[in-house]
């Protein structure tokens, strides 16, 4: 039973940075109708920028900052830089732009910072919780991890719901066309969505680097499961992210404690599949999920 | 009525066997280049030649998918490994003679592709990526849970295949590899090239450009899907059968996630839909990194730079050229064509 | 953030030798009309006349290959499509332009951001239209087709502009709405002396409110008189009107 208990609060944790990822991933599909595979590479970037601070001797706090101001930075350049370019192109060619993204910004953090995997400070205590005598596998920096997350996607709803800025970046990804005559300018709505998404997703990043450490290739799992996350919850809802994140993190989570951690993608594939097989649009699609 | 019926079932007809033998000549010429340039090169290039070629083989199957059915797969790297450790358990450990094992491996990869296709239909764009995604990280695992069978983390090795004696003893082994991963690109080419342009293609194009019209038009959308899946699988299969044939070793490290991203990004660059562009993109796979590596080797570059500069070179190339040509290799060399021709004829004209 | 410095056109609308090309297709060819504040033009002709690409060139969404937009002073053509309506231009378009994900209210805002437009202009359309007010809080996506319409108009309205530029508002209404819809384009060219240029396939109930009919064959201004005479004009009814 504790075990089963560990495995739920472990599940929580990793499964709140799958949403986050899955975030950052869902608000770049919603506005713009790409599937942002950069973004793994853009937020292991951030996060290398992080790390960089903070062993220059700056506080936790201060790489943490930074990490989140240059996602936004970063998520800015990319779209005005090179997603603006293949908008007109057929789909897959922004495809395969962000997967030569992905792989420049990995390369590139080799050559700064070598491919050697280096530890990155953790914002709290990873003890474990001590309840009733027995610890716990869920610590204060989780409790942090869920708190932060939680709060970030709170205000970005906020954001989107409740102001001006947020009712113009809606109808900029729901009817391009008509906000634009409407006198929104769609262009830059865009280049501001990018940058928050990116900001979420270096968020993901600082979070999860003291479970995997910071490498260019630490952070391809953290893609991958975010990008199942989003699809299994459906790439339009936020919410949708949210708890396929949740879900992802938890069922991996049980996988991995009570079967074996090499089982962990085949599960991910399984649970995947099945959802797509009764829900192809995913669990909280809202849209007609076949057209014939 | 059944004049004109008949008429146009015997023109079609005459087309089709138009087709057939313009395929069969183009396969014809393209086994003499082939053998032409296997002779030509040295065992070293052969030895690319023979991987450009099992590349070829997936790229072709996933051009046809993505580029003429409308579906996108970044898992075709797993069913290269279906296909690879099938051939290689198949020779290696059932000591199966070279061809029977290839067209197993061929068959077992199309079934994989039977199941994975059938579940695609139901998925669109993303989700589809997403799935397939999860097919490409998650496939290999199993290699992992039944190790005894797959060699775990070192995978399986095969002998190296024997050139048959009449051939001679000189004959190079990579001359050999060359040739049968040559033979295997050329049915590829053969099948797909008449499977383009049968009623099945036009159908793949119809239901890729809308899918409610094809349907309307009596198409039944989820097969010709279906079909396109299971053709690219058996390409996958065939590619990875060579692949363990050529480099006499299938082993995980050679299925990672960054070889379906690959197999994608080269279709795109070559030129999507087109088997040209496939060639090209087989090209692209096999000849980028060692140029690029041998570029990073002749600066004096600290390791950390030049062991990653390929991969920057990769990127960079990938995302320059979807700027620069954002129909590809081939869509690049088709507009230089009609420029070429279009600057002969003013000339002639003035 | 809305401040532009720009200052909304009023003034006679002047669309002047305007010709549109997609591709070697000339869709619009040599158009000239002029509407009036307070003044309703009817645009008509059969599907594929180029009445839609009329209004879309006019809004800079197509861009023009010869002739100028004014209006009043300025031209409007070679501009952004975001500044168009910051011009005095609101175009409600084909197909009604709602956005289904968003509720009614929302929809409304959304006309009115770019100038900072205060909540009671709102109140202002809901008077003017109290169906939306019951629908407020609802997404769009549950209105019925003529609350559809109703609401692209509203949501224009709140933008304040000069030039109203109709696309096919009757389009799937029933003829009662229809005709409502039709006297609430009459009201606001009255009250507001708002100039509307009207592109309807049903001519009758257009020419029936509109001051002058313009009518367009392949993308060619075949005939453009006063509304009155247009429609009693039998040639005209029976070649292309089809009433
Ligand atoms: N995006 C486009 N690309 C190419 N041709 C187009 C495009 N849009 C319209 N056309 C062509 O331009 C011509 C005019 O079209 P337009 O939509 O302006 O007609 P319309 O008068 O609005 O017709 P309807 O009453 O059916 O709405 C048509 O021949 C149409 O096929
Ligand atoms: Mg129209």
């Amino acid at each position: 039973m504790t075990r089963f208990i560990d495995l739920t609060l472990n599940g929580i944790s990793t499964g709140t940075v799958y949403a986050a990822v899955a975030l950052a991933l869902v608000l770049i599909w919603r506005s713009t109708r790409i599937v942002n595979f950069a973004q793994g590479g853009m937020l292991m970037f951030t996060t290398f920028i992080a790390s960089a601070v903070i062993n220059s001797g700056a506080s936790y706090w201060v790489g943490f900052v930074v990490a989140l101001l240059s996602g936004l930075v970063l998520g800015a350049l990319v779209e005005r830089l090179l997603i603006r370019r293949v908008a007109g192109a057929p789909p897959l060619n922004a495809v395969i732009v962000t997967l030569g993204l992905l792989i420049l910004l990995e390369a590139v953090a080799g050559m700064i910072w070598g491919n050697t995997p280096r530890s990155f400070p953790p914002a709290f205590s990873i003890r474990g919780y001590d309840v009733g005598g027995t610890r716990v596998l869920f610590a204060p920096n989780d409790t942090f991890i869920v708190l932060v997350v939680i709060g970030v996607a709170a205000l970005l709803g906020a954001l989107f719901r409740g102001t001006a800025l947020g009712l113009r970046m809606r109808a900029s990804a729901f009817a391009p066309e008509v906000a634009r005559l409407l006198g929104v300018r769609v262009g830059r709505m865009l280049t501001v969505g990018w940058a928050l998404a990116a900001l979420v997703g270096s968020l993901a990043g600082v979070l999860v680097a003291p479970s995997v450490f910071v490498g260019p290739n630490q952070f391809d799992p953290i893609l991958v499961f975010g990008f199942t996350a989003a699809v299994l919850g459906g790439l339009d809802s936020p919410y949708g992210a949210a708890v396929g994140g949740v879900i992802l993190g938890l069922a991996l989570s049980y996988v991995s404690g009570y079967e074996g951690a090499s089982l962990v993608t085949l599960a991910a594939l399984v649970i995947l599949l099945a959802v797509l097989m009764v829900r192809p649009g995913g669990l909280f699609s809202t849209t007609r999920e076949r057209r014939v | 009525m059944s004049a004109i019926a008949a008429r146009a079932r015997v023109g079609r007809a005459r087309i089709g066997e138009l087709t057939l033998a313009r395929g069969l000549l183009l396969a014809l010429v393209a086994a003499a280049a082939l053998f032409v340039a296997s002779e030509l090169l040295s065992s070293f290039a052969d030895l690319e030649l023979a991987e450009g070629l099992y590349f070829f083989c997936v790229l072709a199957g996933l051009t046809v998918l993505t580029g003429l059915s409308g579906q996108i797969s970044l898992g075709h790297g797993a069913l290269m490994a279906v296909g690879a450790y099938g051939a290689a358990l198949l020779i290696g450990e059932q000591h199966w003679a070279l061809v029977p094992a290839l067209a197993a491996a061929t068959a077992i990869t199309a079934v994989v592709g039977l199941l994975l296709g059938a579940a695609a239909t139901r998925l669109r764009g993303p989700y589809l990526a997403g799935a397939t995604l999860a097919f490409a990280v998650g496939l290999p695992a199993l290699a992992d849970k039944y190790s005894s069978t797959f060699g775990g983390e070192n995978g399986l090795v095969v002998n190296p295949p024997n050139p048959p004696s009449g051939l001679g003893s000189s004959l190079p082994l990579e001359r050999w590899e060359a040739w049968i991963a040559g033979a295997g690109a050329v049915i590829v080419l053969f099948t797909l090239h008449n499977l383009v342009r049968s009623g099945y293609g036009r159908a793949m194009r119809a239901v890729r450009d809308d899918e409610i019209a094809a349907s309307l038009c009596g198409l039944r959308v989820a097969r010709v899907q279906t079909l396109a899946f299971v053709v690219s699988a058996a390409c996958a299969g065939l590619a990875g059968g060579l692949l363990t044939v050529v480099l006499q070793l299938a082993s995980p490290g050679a299925f990672q996630l960054s070889l379906s991203l690959s197999l994608l990004t080269a279709i795109v660059l070559g030129g999507l839909g087109s088997l040209v562009g496939a060639a090209w993109g087989a090209a692209v796979l096999v000849l980028l990194p060692s140029w690029t590596r041998d570029i990073a080797n002749s600066f004096s570059l600290s390791t950390k730079v030049s062991s990653n500069m390929p991969l920057a070179i990769y990127g960079l190339v990938l995302v320059v050229a979807m700027l620069a040509w954002p129909s590809g290799i081939q869509g690049g060399v088709r507009a230089g064509g009609a420029r070429l021709r279009a600057l002969v004829r003013s000339r002639r004209g003035g | 953030m809305s401040a532009t410095g720009e200052q909304a056109q009023t003034g006679v609308l002047e669309v002047d030798g305007l010709c549109t090309d997609y591709g070697p297709v000339r869709a619009v060819a040599d158009v000239t009309l002029s509407v009036e504040p307070g003044r309703v033009t009817a645009v008509l002709g059969a599907n594929g006349a180029g009445k839609t690409t009329l209004l879309r060139t006019i809004s800079c969404l197509v861009p023009a290959r010869e002739g100028r937009v004014r209006l009043g002073e300025r031209e409007l053509l070679g501009s952004a499509v975001e500044d168009v309506v910051r011009r005095g231009v609101a175009h409600v378009p084909e197909g009604r332009g709602v956005i289904g994900e968003l509720t009614t209210e929302e929809n409304l805002r959304l006309g009115g951001l770019w100038r900072g437009a205060p909540a009671e202009d709102l109140d202002e359309v809901y008077e003017l239209l109290p169906a939306l007010r019951e629908r407020r809080r609802q997404p769009a996506s549950s209105l019925s087709g003529g609350e559809r319409q109703m609401l692209s108009i509203g949501r224009a309205l709140v933008a304040r502009p000069s030039v109203l530029l109709l696309d096919e508002p009757s389009l799937g209404l029933a003829p009662l709405i229809s005709a409502r819809i039709m006297e609430l384009v009459r009201r606001l060219a009255n009250e507001r002396q708002l100039a509307v240029l009207l592109v309807e396939q049903n001519a009758r109930s257009a020419l029936a409110i509109a001051d002058r009919g313009v009518v367009l064959n392949l993308g060619r201004v075949v005939a453009d008189a006063d509304a009155s005479e247009l429609a009693d004009d039998e040639d005209m009814r029976q070649a292309y009107l089809g009433f």
